[in-house]
């Protein structure tokens, strides 16, 4: 469904993404993990047609979306890292707009939409300006937006960052759920191992502008001699941080206990 | 055609929702209005000009449709702070039709205001010389709203952030009002001003309206209506052209 080969971005003297490939398979949860500044967003960009790849390519479900964009936009839903709702519209206005602007016809707008807003639980409050939502509840709007077109990829980037545990857990709920009756190849980044451990079938982690390792988690676990996801992670990107370092096994052992707290 | 229509009903949505703005908006052309309206009444009827009034009305009304379709325009700064504009941009829609239906939204809202404003100045004792004048006016409010939604729409896609807009109103909007002879009448002027007024696009729309409403004309209205057409379309195409590198 997705195929990327040998792909660079850079931007002036400084490659943000070197040279990476990697392949996504029709159905299949796709996480790509990796530290801040590693990349992931501007690969993101790159698959979705907002920025345009320095070189190496990119097939989305058989297209090139530097050159067919529209073509390949109608087949894949996105939902940003930071919100990208209208909040001066109510949620039913914001599903509508996005209907008309992937060309979903009016009778099967009407359907999805109640379809959506009523599974993410957003449809009692159709009505209500956006403004009024709460974190969680405006992330399950952009979700269920970015299904509303029924795309055969849905990329999410970061998209539970800052929410309660409650709502990551009913959304991963979620988007797996459709993921299974949609068929929906979905492509997501996040900083939370543990959602990647549950949800992702296969994971790529990257650090540095390029793929350091991917595989299912079991296969990342094995590989790294590690008992969970986040010390597979961390030995993996956790490189850097050994070569500056004097005494490496005790920085690492420091950032693990970060990230256990 | 659809997207179009639903980005042009978005920026109408915006604008009747927010009433507060509305009325806010309607402040400063009012108090040009009844200030320098009755203010310079009897100054300007002593010059023997006759009614100020009468004069500026229609320089008021170009004033409200020039800032209402310039920061409609600007407007998309906002969009791009709270992210709505990258829905758009990703959606398997040319860059031209979302361009298209933005400015048309700003351009009609801004119509609306202007038809308002126009509304008050009748409240406030101006007379067009027959009604008949009323859609010819029409025609040049049209054309302003254009115009400078265009523009508005070009601003808006170079803009990156909020320290850009004082900018662009002290030193572009502004003078575009003030320069146009919406206050004043161009002849007699000194010569690097009647100069500088000439350049102004405003000018030509505001000698439209003052023209079709009191028959006052400083040109003619055919070189008017070329004038802003022709502008329109400059506006336009680079409107569509700096819309159309917007990276996200």
């Amino acid at each position: 469904m997705i195929r990327v080969e040998n792909l660079v971005k850079k931007f002036g003297d400084f490659t943000a993404v070197k040279d990476i490939s990697f392949e996504v398979k029709q159905g299949e949860i796709f996480a790509f993990l990796g530290p801040n500044g590693a990349g992931k967003t501007t690969t993101i960009k790159m698959l979705t047609t907002l920025l345009h790849p320095t070189s190496g390519t990119i097939e989305l479900d058989g297209l090139d979306p530097t050159v067919k964009a529209k073509e390949a936009r109608r087949r894949f839903g996105i939902v940003f890292q930071d919100p990208s709702l209208d909040a001066e519209q109510t949620a039913w206005e914001n599903m509508d707009l996005h209907g008309v602007l992937y060309h979903v016809p009016r009778k099967l707008r009407a359907e999805r939409t109640e379809k959506l807003l009523k599974l993410f639980e957003l449809w009692d409050r159709r009505d209500s300006y956006v403004k009024t939502f709460s974190g969680g509840m405006k992330r399950r709007l952009e979700i269920a937006r970015g299904f509303l077109h029924t795309p055969k990829i849905l990329f999410l980037d970061e998209p539970t960052l800052g929410l309660d545990p409650q709502s990551r857990n009913q959304l991963w709920m979620h988007v797996k759920n459709l993921n299974e009756t949609e068929k929906t190849t979905v492509f997501l980044t996040t900083h939370y191992m543990d959602e990647a451990d549950r949800v992702a079938h296969r994971i790529a982690i990257m650090d540095h502008g390029t793929i350091v390792a991917q595989g299912t988690s079991a296969e990342l676990k094995a590989q790294t001699k590690s008992d969970s996801l986040e010390g597979a992670f961390l030995a993996l990107t956790g490189e850097s941080l050994r070569d500056e370092s004097a005494d490496s096994k005790a920085a690492m052992r420091q950032v693990v206990q970060m990230w256990r707290r | 055609m659809g997207a179009i229509y639903i980005l042009w009903l978005r920026e109408l949505k915006r604008y009747v929702r927010s009433r507060v703005q509305i009325v806010v908006s309607l402040g400063q052309p009012c108090l040009y209005l009844l200030a320098l309206g009755f203010g310079l009444g009897p100054v300007f009827r002593e010059a023997g000009r006759g009614s100020y009034l009468q004069f500026m009305a229609p320089g008021v009304v170009g004033m409200t449709v020039l800032f209402s379709s310039v920061f409609s325009g600007i407007a998309m700064l906002w969009d791009r702070q709270f992210g709505f504009l990258k829905e758009t941009l990703v959606a398997p829609v040319s860059r031209m039709q979302i361009m298209v239906g933005r400015t048309l939204g700003g351009a009609t809202v801004a119509i609306l205001q202007g038809t308002l404003i126009l509304l008050i100045t009748l409240i406030a004792g101006f007379r067009p010389h027959s009604w008949v004048a009323i859609p010819a006016a029409f025609l040049f409010v049209i054309l302003i709203a254009v115009v400078f939604a265009a523009l508005g729409t070009a601003i808006g896609s170079v803009l990156q952030d909020m320290q850009g807009f004082q900018l662009i109103m002290n030193f572009l909007v502004l003078p575009i009002f003030f320069l146009s002879g919406a206050l004043f009448p161009l002849t007699g002027l000194p010569k690097a001003m009647a100069v500088i007024t000439r350049i102004d696009p405003l000018t030509y729309g505001v000698d439209g309206l003052r023209g079709a409403l009191t028959q006052l004309w400083q040109f003619h209205a055919a070189v008017d209506v070329v004038v802003l057409a022709g502008i329109a379309v400059v506006f336009l195409s680079t409107g569509a052209y700096l819309f159309s590198k917007i990276e996200a």
